[in-house]
């Protein structure tokens, strides 16, 4: 398809691995934030490929594994309510919360459904008056304008059997979290493509101010992932902390003003739970007061937010980028996609999941 | 989650705040797509589609700026048509 395959050559690929190994007088460890690109990363090897002289750890852009368990809980109470109609994307049904998943809900007669996108839960509600549709909203900021969409379409239809249990984040305040830290090791980050489409690129700039961390913003073939780094790592040897963009045909520095527009409408910046790496202040999105007749909370009650069940599962420090998949004495053996003790195991962005498919076979030989 | 899928606009219905609708191509494969946020999109224009909403038109021209970087390398011949 035309934008994706011409970023896969390989021999463009090769160059600007050759052009990084030239440019790097020392081995640097910067994180990609994003667990799409994560993917990438361990598919096409480019861990691999630059070894001696970049260290890539796996950040916590993965919606679904930051979600906080007691949220999964309430989505599972509120898929057992007789009437109730849960729907979410497809990586959510599998994501063991504390008590259970909706997988389970389901099986348990739960009406749980997988839909493409928000606005399809709004149709569902409309198609079927009798029935409470609750859409399980999780994302960072490039699926927020689609769950406004669904909020203002729900208003305008005057559905009143339509609400979002909403668990929206936003990446800039996780970002700082790895680099406040105590033990981090980045040095700077690549930072996710299509949330800087919607929210461009000035948020990034305190942290590179206050952390002197440089940040660029890349895409998701391996070309994009690697000229990222190649611009990252000139920026580490020069002693730079800018903001930067490697993937400037879907992403402009001003974001996409209509999208803030309609978010800044709908939503309000609320304090957030996340899975692992507990209460970050102004972190998430949550409906703002005009719209809070579409929370599911407000409808169904709050979530519990409390301590999480503790469990051998090491999902908190790979999502600060603290540890690595097989560094998880369950990995591969207690905890597998179909088994998983954590979501970063179940999300198709989740780190253990990239390793899983990825790297089973070389963690299995030579160990972590 | 963040997944993001370049498609071709095809054509282009509903003009409300909130109801720009398009069809768009993914390599041949069809879906209705929300264009509100690009509102300076026209047909032929190439978008990308997260979750069913386009977030921004693709810039031709800077598709072609990792190409360039590799010229700067000494890298010739390697951009695609």
């Amino acid at each position: 398809m035309k934008y994706l395959e011409e970023y896969r050559n390989p021999a463009a690929a090769k160059a600007l691995t050759e052009a990084i190994l030239k440019k790097a007088t020392r081995r640097w460890t910067v994180m990609e934030v994003c667990g799409g690109q994560t993917h990438s990363i361990l598919k096409y090897g480019i861990d691999a490929l630059l070894e001696g002289c970049i260290e890539l750890v796996h950040g916590p852009g993965c919606p679904v594994c930051v979600t906080a368990a007691e949220l999964i809980d309430k989505a599972v109470e509120i898929a057992g309510r007789p009437g109730a109609m849960l729907c979410s994307f497809g990586d959510m049904l599998r994501v063991p919360g504390n008590h259970g998943d909706l997988l389970r809900a389901k099986a348990a007669g739960g009406d749980v459904r997988v839909v493409y996108s928000p606005s399809d839960a709004v149709k569902l509600a409309r198609d079927h008056p009798g029935r409470d549709v609750v859409f399980f909203a999780v994302g960072f900021e490039t699926t927020a304008p689609a769950h406004a969409l669904a909020v203002l379409e729900a208003e305008r239809l005057d559905l009143r059997n339509f609400s979002i249990l909403c668990s929206l984040v936003n990446v800039v305040p996780a970002m700082e979290a790895v680099l406040a830290s105590p033990g981090s090791r980045v040095r700077g980050f690549l930072a996710p493509g299509h949330v800087t489409a919607v929210i461009g690129c000035q948020p990034y700039v305190p942290l590179t101010e206050k952390y002197h961390a440089p940040i660029v913003v890349t895409g998701f073939e391996p070309m994009d992932i690697l000229q990222g780094i190649l611009m990252l790592t000139a920026q580490l040897e020069e002693g730079r902390a800018d903001v930067e963009i490697a993937y400037r045909r879907a992403v402009t520095p001003e974001g996409n003003p209509k999208a803030l527009e309609m978010m800044a409408g709908v939503f309000r910046v609320v304090d957030r739970s996340w899975r692992g790496l507990g209460i970050l202040p102004m972190s998430g999105l949550g409906l703002n007061s005009g719209y809070a007749a579409f929370d599911a909370e407000e409808r169904f009650g709050r979530a519990a937010l409390g301590e999480a069940t503790p469990t051998v599962c090491i999902a908190g420090r790979v999502l600060q980028g603290l540890a690595k998949p097989p560094d998880c004495p369950a990995f591969g053996t207690l905890c597998t996609p179909e088994h998983p003790l954590g979501a970063p195991m179940v999300s198709t962005e989740g780190a253990c999941a990239a390793y899983f498919h990825y790297r089973r076979r070389e963690v299995e030989r030579h160990g972590c | 989650m963040c997944l993001a899928v370049p498609g071709k606009i095809l054509s282009i219905s509903g003009e409300g705040p909130y109801a720009r609708l398009g069809k768009v191509s993914f390599g041949g494969v069809v879906r209705d797509v929300n264009l509100s946020c690009v509102p300076d999109a026209v047909v032929g224009n190439y978008v990308i589609v997260h979750v069913g909403m386009a977030l921004n038109v693709l810039d031709e021209s800077e598709a072609r700026e990792v190409f360039d970087a590799l010229r700067e390398l000494g890298i010739e011949g390697l951009e695609a048509v």
